[in-house]
């Protein structure tokens, strides 16, 4: 009975165009509007996880801390207390898998009549590893590169594009700042980092050299940064505080004085960044379902008005048989049918509209599974919710007021 | 066997401003089995609200209406509902035929309300449209036909659930006189080949005499019940 319903619910439909069309297309709007907002939301979300992510997993970052000259307050970072042998104290700590001291800043590379600026970072042989970064071609830093300070250079993909083309760089020479550095290795694509740098525009040299011969200003022995890779998740919080009771030790601060480093925890980080843009999402999906709430009110109008232009259809119908849940079923039938189709329609729009604004608008979209079957699922329920107060009242006619209602 | 309609001392009131008024104030009548009963009065005599109770689409106040034996009184809506859909086919004054459902469909739609599958309600609905003389116009909508025509495909609507019980409300009050003798005699066939009781109201003395048997009705009190040729009016 109910294929019979849902044939004669199309007929209704079909026969009142217009009104249909105009109805649905308030749930076509709504719809669209929820998918188009919650995969600007996710892709966003996904974008600042993506770059959280890059760095590695289970990563502490440790910084100087701001420092006090007079009344003078430096940034973080100001005055470089951090050195190698706090990298080396931290490498001890039980939970620690990998550290890796890092200092950076830009250079010039010149080889052959090409030259390019790019990032260079002195770190130890143990950051390729802490950072998830694999060696596409050629070989990382080794222990004696760390050691003996040679000049070599691990480059990332933009940095070969720009100096090699298609030449293979293994083994060339390239000038840094005019001191010639050997390539030893390519790094794979890594893309973004969280602060909208392109990764792959880097080059790593070891950091005893970057400190001697690169980058060295006046605070020659110290690092301006330590990453540190807990073993697991677990362990992130206890190396946290093992680090802060080591630094505070070694670098003799007295109990109640401050930190003169700060140490991030990257999955904490990851959490919060997760929470904002996860916000952001509902944020914007919520401020899309008032439009879907709109059609919905716009469907029980039109229902309404459906159920009385037909109320002397409804008395024949139970004249001859019909109970009033029949009633229900058909009026309920013509109202999801409408948010189905509408949400049908507004489903493609809407990941047409995505697509069309992540390319034209450069805003990252996530077209996903979740808001697609939840928009469907949406439909259904505002043709439902709203169909079922008219269609309850077309039920509830008595059938001989409904055969006299002209 | 039981009668068919069978009402003891039955009463409707009606809640109006002016407060309850008494429409039929104690009605007992048998019908039995096959029989063709013309229902007669002036207009407010309780004609109307007789018909609404017999077709289970009202519940009397007082007393009692057996159905096939069964005290409609005390059955709940969707068994009335069902009574409706089963027992009882509808004839009315203006046809009521849905005007954006073929004539097919329309003749067809009670089976649906019984669950009756799509090719059986077909065959059915074409093989009555074949007897009430409409076989070809099975894909015809209601709107293209004429009133004595959409009469017709009332007619079978009607009798697609093969009910026990045919009520028809003056079914000839919206035809010409001599689509009205069709339509009559129609009925008069349906009552003599397939011995289905048919109940009709009328206010048309030409109309009643189809019938072979009188209910006058006067002020909500049965004022004649008897053969249609015996009736010579009821005194003011």
């Amino acid at each position: 009975m109910i294929a019979t319903l849902l044939s004669e619910a199309w007929q209704a439909m079909l026969s009142n165009r217009l009104r249909t069309f105009l109805t649905a297309l308030g749930i076509t709007i709504g719809v669209a509007a929820v998918v188009l907002m919650v995969s600007i939301g996710q892709g966003t979300q996904q974008k600042v996880i993506g770059s959280i992510n890059s760095m590695g997993a289970n990563l502490l970052i440790v910084n100087s801390a701001s420092s006090r000259s007079g009344g003078v307050r430096s940034g973080m970072g100001g005055i470089p207390t951090l050195t190698l042998g706090d990298v080396a104290a931290i490498r001890e700590l039980p939970p620690t898998l990998y550290a890796s001291p890092i200092s950076t800043g830009f250079v010039q590379l010149v080889y052959g009549p090409n030259n390019w600026n790019s990032y260079a970072l002195g770190v130890n042989a143990e950051y390729l590893e802490l950072r998830d970064w694999e060696i596409e071609q050629g070989r990382g830093l080794s222990e004696s590169d760390i050691n003996s300070a040679t000049r070599v250079a691990v480059l990332g993909q933009k940095v070969v594009d720009n100096l090699f083309g298609d030449e293979d760089p293994i083994g060339q020479v390239v000038r840094v700042k005019n001191l010639p550095f050997t390539v030893i290795g390519v790094l794979s694509k890594k893309g973004q980092s969280m602060d909208g740098r392109d990764q792959d525009d880097s080059i790593i040299v070891p950091i005893t050299t970057a400190q001697r011969q690169l980058l060295g200003g006046p605070f020659r022995s110290s690092v301006s940064m330590i990453m540190v890779k807990a073993e697991n998740a677990e362990g992130l919080n206890a190396l946290e505080r093992q680090i802060s009771a080591l630094l505070r030790q070694r670098h003799h601060i007295r109990e109640n004085a401050e930190n003169d480093f700060g140490v991030t925890n990257m999955t904490s980080v990851a959490e919060t960044a997760s929470e904002v843009t996860g916000m952001l999402s509902l944020l914007l999906g919520a401020i899309a379902s008032i439009s879907l709430f709109v059609g919905g009110i716009g469907i029980m109008n039109i229902m309404l008005v459906s159920v009385t232009e037909r109320t002397r259809e409804i008395g024949i119908r139970m004249a001859i048989g019909a109970d009033r849940r029949t009633i229900l079923t058909q009026f309920l039938l013509e109202s999801i049918i409408i948010t189905v189709t509408g949400g049908v329609i507004g489903i493609l729009i809407g990941v047409g509209l995505a697509q069309v604004v992540g390319q034209v608008a450069a805003i990252p979209v996530s077209i996903t599974a979740q808001p697609i079957v939840l928009a469907f699922g949406v439909s259904v329920a505002v043709g439902v919710f709203f169909g079922l107060y008219p269609a309850r009242k077309a039920s509830l006619l008595r059938p001989i007021e409904a055969l006299r209602y002209q | 066997m039981p009668p068919v309609i069978q009402l003891d001392a039955l009463t409707k009131d009606y809640l109006t401003d002016a407060g309850a008024v008494a429409v039929l104030k104690g009605i007992s009548l048998k019908v039995a089995k096959g029989e063709f009963v013309a229902v007669m009065g002036p207009s407010g005599s309780g004609k109307s609200t007789l018909m609404n109770i017999l077709g289970c689409l009202d519940i009397p106040c007082g007393g009692h209406y057996l159905l096939n034996a069964t005290d409609i009184g005390t059955l709940p809506e969707p068994e009335l509902a069902r009574l409706r859909g089963q027992v009882i086919g509808f004839v009315f004054q203006g046809f009521n035929l849905l005007p954006r459902m073929s004539l097919g469909n329309n003749v067809a739609l009670p089976l649906v309300y019984q669950r009756i599958g799509k090719a059986e309600r077909l065959a059915r609905a074409t093989d009555l449209l074949g007897q009430v003389g409409l076989g070809h116009l099975v894909a015809s909508l209601p709107t293209r036909i004429s009133g004595g025509q959409q009469q017709r495909v009332a007619i079978a609507r009607a009798l697609v659930t093969r009910p026990s019980l045919i009520l028809a409300d003056e079914p000839t009050g919206n035809l010409d006189s001599h689509t009205g003798r069709e339509i009559m005699e129609l009925f008069q066939r349906i009552n003599r080949d397939q011995h289905i009781t048919i109940v009709l109201v009328t206010h048309d003395m030409s109309v009643a005499r189809y019938a072979q048997r009188l209910v006058y009705l006067k002020d909500g009190l049965l004022a004649y019940d008897g053969a249609v040729a015996d009736f010579h009016g009821v005194e003011a």
